[in-house]
């Protein structure tokens, strides 16, 4: 099966994996004949969405599954040594040794009573055994390598100083303290911003080509996939599909699975030449064929303006001295003005701590600006006004397990809004549920069953259900298809535009996710810092973009496409900054200027000059 | 769901019993009893009979209607405490931590002052300042019981409002009141309810324990309590008098504590107990 060259030795080979689960009717499994080899120095990725066993593979490989409850078959050879044969102390001492794992949270995988670099340094110590002071000279070392600025410096400090990106910079460091032979990475990218994504994946293939070691990719995202793999196996409820070279599955797949997969991620780039929204084709799990997308009509009315901000902002103060002076405050939404038409989409991007889902609130009356106005279809978003406006204005979360409350049925859920306005009778709000939860493609049935019985997509759905009980023309998506897998995703996005079709909804779709921003929206608006850096029409923007940070933006996006890897030199190492500012600071004012018809972009702060 | 609860498992017995116990002491006055402060001084200690199954005490008074009628008592100001502190301390909970800001400060620190009197303390002062009886006992054990509460409500509100649904709710523009009562209130009923029922509880043994030292429930009204206190005198005589009330205040806590948790299960709709049977 495998392609890698036979004469290398390999550095991880799997044969005839079986895993299975203990639960009260016996035994599931959950693995069945997984075999790949990884030769030093290569790049092996499992990718498959949630259930496929991709992570249980991973932990079976570290010895990390419960005894008790867990069968495993097979072999996993580590160079010449059975690792499913070792005792548990053998094991362990391998651990960190010659394998090393790095995982998805790096918010919560270092100890935050210890100092950054003690935990390196320990970890130096407990592998190679050498004195304090080597450590600390080597734990500098090795944050240096993982491109930690000024790093004897940081030595001394704490987790919750670092940023998410540094804090898996860290992870990084301690996993390569004992130079192992193959390195698990599980997810390492998810939990972070594009352009961070793209400094840690060049990060991890920098150190390997440096170290010749190993490397288990496990992802979910196709992109990450090509960008980084040299071979890939699909992996779909415990079964292999397809394994091969990444470059020819990407080119030529034949499992209609991968085939399927594969359509369901967006392409940077595919929407050029269209200025309107395009749904995703469908493909067949099982037979691989597709269900082309239809050909949309056009929404926009530009003549009703639905939604118009101006010159919104809201500021917290963060730090205050005893007599409630004011010292530091986060700028977190700083003059932004938007419109929305009807039937139109306005995608808001923007990485993490930029301000968009603040604006969202804004927008909804979660939250009051500082100054600015919100105008919802002509009347003024207040205090006052927010119970009789938030009929037209709804919000779709990013959580689907957290935005329903799980002690209502899905029938409840979805008619609550009717019920918080007091609209129809009860028996009128059950054929209300019936129809839109035939509407958004669930059975009217499921209204009398709890959230907690449903997927994260069918969550979803129920949401999008409950946001159209009260017949709004806005709705707010705060990240709602990040969460989802992407078969689920490109269903959900469809669903979106399919309503937007039939009701001219404005959409005011709040994501990170680059692509499918450019699968699904009229006009783009690009945050950074809490301010608008770059608004106009989708088609501008991308083909476009002038702002240096949307330019960033648009290139950490990993593509799905192996032949059209990231530059690597081209990445820069720097972090996003943070909107905390001194009490007296002054936001300076900004001009825009107008690169085509609509498409506005702000004179780039001296900061970017560089 | 109905067929679930009437259906008979081993879990459900506290709650038979508990039903059994709180029948008993409603209808204690219209059931052919004795009447519990009859004296019958000519058989003082006498023991188990046809008409007097637990035998009677050191005034000829049946023992078992002295019992059903101090459960009674214990009940009645166990429960209505416990209701009253419950309400009060929860409402204030629930408003704490869901308005913050100098409502939150307030409240909070008024319960940090009344958690700084010790339980008995505090009921001893009041007794005795207002004198002994249910009317006293009750609001004094109350206001013992509504810190327990508050922190309880406070503490998980603050977890409850920070869920996307209660953000989802207000989006969709219910008022701060719903938001409060029909979104965050039945999502932290769980551990609301386990407290009311360690509240009942040890409001029994609390009330007992006045009552035993004489500033709860007055003779000649019976109280387990009381009873206690008397049959330790006459130990040597007739320990039954000190068993029988003893193992009733035992039962009782027992029942209360085993029901409250079956009952915080029961409405977790999460429960896969209940739902797997």
């Amino acid at each position: 099966m495998s392609t890698s060259d036979p004469t290398a030795r390999p550095g991880l080979s799997i044969s005839g994996l079986n895993i299975s689960f203990r639960n009260k009717d016996g035994w599931t499994s959950v693995v069945r004949n997984l075999g790949f080899d990884i030769a030093p120095g290569e790049t092996v990725a499992i990718v498959g969405e949630s259930g496929s066993g991709k992570s249980v593979t991973a932990l079976s490989v570290l010895g990390l599954l419960p005894q008790q409850s867990t069968r495993i078959e097979g072999s996993i050879r580590l160079g010449d040594r059975e690792l499913l044969s070792l005792s548990p102390k053998d094991l362990k001492a391998l651990r960190g040794n010659a394998i090393a794992m790095i995982f998805q949270e790096p918010m919560t995988s270092l100890n935050p009573t210890m100092c950054i670099g003690e935990q390196i340094a320990e970890s130096i110590i407990a592998h190679r055994g050498t004195s304090t002071a080597e450590a600390k000279a080597e734990a500098i070392r090795l944050m240096e390598k993982v491109h930690i600025p000024s790093a004897a410096r940081r030595y001394g400090e704490y987790p919750h100083q670092f940023s998410g990106g540094m804090r898996q910079r860290v992870m990084i460091a301690i996993a390569l303290a004992c130079k192992p032979a193959l390195l698990i990475a599980d997810e390492p990218t998810t939990a972070l911003d594009v352009t961070i994504q793209a400094q840690v994946l060049n990060l991890i293939k920098e150190l390997q080509e440096e170290e010749g070691m190993a490397v288990l990719f496990i992802t979910h995202d196709m992109g990450v996939v090509a960008e980084v793999a040299d071979r890939m196996v699909v992996m779909y409820r415990g079964d292999v599909v397809e394994e091969g070279a990444t470059t020819e599955i990407f080119a030529n797949s034949r499992h209609p699975y991968t085939k399927a997969l594969l359509s369901a991620v967006p392409q940077l780039g595919s929407m050029s030449g269209s200025n309107d929204p395009q749904p995703f084709d469908i493909y067949d799990i099982n037979t691989g064929l597709a269900d082309e997308a239809s050909v949309l009509k056009s929404t926009v009315d530009m003549s009703q303006i639905l939604l118009d901000v101006k010159d919104l902002t809201v500021r917290f103060p963060v730090q205050q001295t005893i007599f409630g002076k004011v010292t530091a405050r986060v700028h977190a939404v700083e003059n932004v003005s938007l419109t929305l038409a009807r039937g139109e989409t306005l995608a808001i991007v923007g990485e993490s701590g930029s301000g968009k889902s603040t604006t969202g609130k804004l927008i909804t009356g979660l939250l009051h600006p500082t100054a600015g106005t919100v105008e919802i279809c002509g009347k003024p978003m207040r205090k006052d006004t927010r119970q009789s406006l938030s009929r037209s204005v709804q919000m779709i979360f990013q959580d689907p397990f957290s935005s329903l409350n799980p002690r209502l049925t899905v029938g409840r859920a979805i008619t609550e809004p009717l019920r918080i306005h007091k609209i129809a009778t009860e028996k009128e709000r059950d054929d209300i549920a019936a129809s839109l939860l035939t509407r958004v493609g669930l059975s009217p049935e499921i209204a009398r069953r709890y959230p907690h019985e449903f997927s994260g997509g069918q969550r979803q759905r129920i949401c999008v259900a409950r946001t159209l009980a009260l017949k709004p023309s806005v709705i707010i998506a705060d990240e709602a298809v990040s969460a989802l897998d992407v078969s689920v995703k490109a269903q959900v996005v469809n669903l979106l535009l399919e309503l937007q079709q039939e009701m001219q909804l404005g959409f005011i779709f709040i994501s990170h996710d680059m692509a499918v921003v450019e699968r699904i929206s009229h006009r783009v608006a690009v945050m950074y810092l809490g301010e608008i850096v770059e608004i106009g029409p989708r088609a501008a923007i991308f083909s476009n973009p002038v702002h240096p940070y949307t330019r960033r933006l648009i290139e950490a996006v990993p593509v799905p496409d192996p032949s059209r890897r990231l530059d690597r030199h081209k990445i820069s190492d720097s972090e996003i900054r943070s909107a905390v500012r001194p009490g007296d600071y002054v936001p300076p004012a900004r001009t825009y200027r107008e690169v085509s018809p609509g498409h506005l972009v702000q004179d780039a702060d001296p900061e970017w000059a560089a | 769901m109905n067929g679930a609860f009437l259906k008979f498992t081993p879990r459900q017995i506290p709650a038979y019993l508990l039903a059994l116990l709180l029948v008993v002491s409603l209808l204690a006055p219209l059931l052919p009893l004795q009447d519990p402060l009859k004296m019958d001084t000519a058989a003082r200690f006498a023991g188990p009979s046809g008409a007097h199954l637990f035998g009677q005490d050191e005034f000829g008074r049946d023992i078992l209607v002295r019992l059903i009628f101090a459960i009674r008592n214990s009940l009645i100001v166990a429960f209505a405490a416990a209701i009253l502190a419950g309400v009060i301390g929860t409402a204030l909970g629930v408003l704490a931590g869901y308005s913050r800001g100098l409502t939150e400060m307030l409240a909070m620190r008024f319960i940090d002052i009344v958690l700084c009197f010790p339980p008995l303390l505090l009921a001893m002062l009041a007794v005795t300042l207002y004198g002994p009886g249910p009317v006293t006992l009750i609001p004094v054990l109350a206001i013992v019981f509504v810190p327990s509460f508050t922190r309880v409500a406070h503490a998980s509100v603050l977890s409850v409002r920070s869920q996307d649904y209660v953000e989802a709710v207000r989006s969709m523009g219910a008022s701060n009141a719903r938001v409060m009562f029909s979104t965050i209130l039945p999502n932290i009923a769980g551990p609301l309810i386990v407290q009311f029922s360690f509240t009942v509880a040890v409001t029994v043994v609390l009330e007992s324990g006045l009552s035993f030292l004489g500033l709860g429930v007055l003779p000649p009204a019976p109280s387990l309590g009381l009873m206690i206190g008397t049959g330790r005198a006459t130990l040597a005589q007739a320990p039954m008098l000190l068993v029988w009330p003893c193992a009733a205040l035992t039962a009782m806590i027992l029942i209360l504590n085993a029901f409250c948790d079956d009952l915080r299960d029961r409405l977790d709709p999460k429960s896969s107990k209940i739902r797997g049977q």
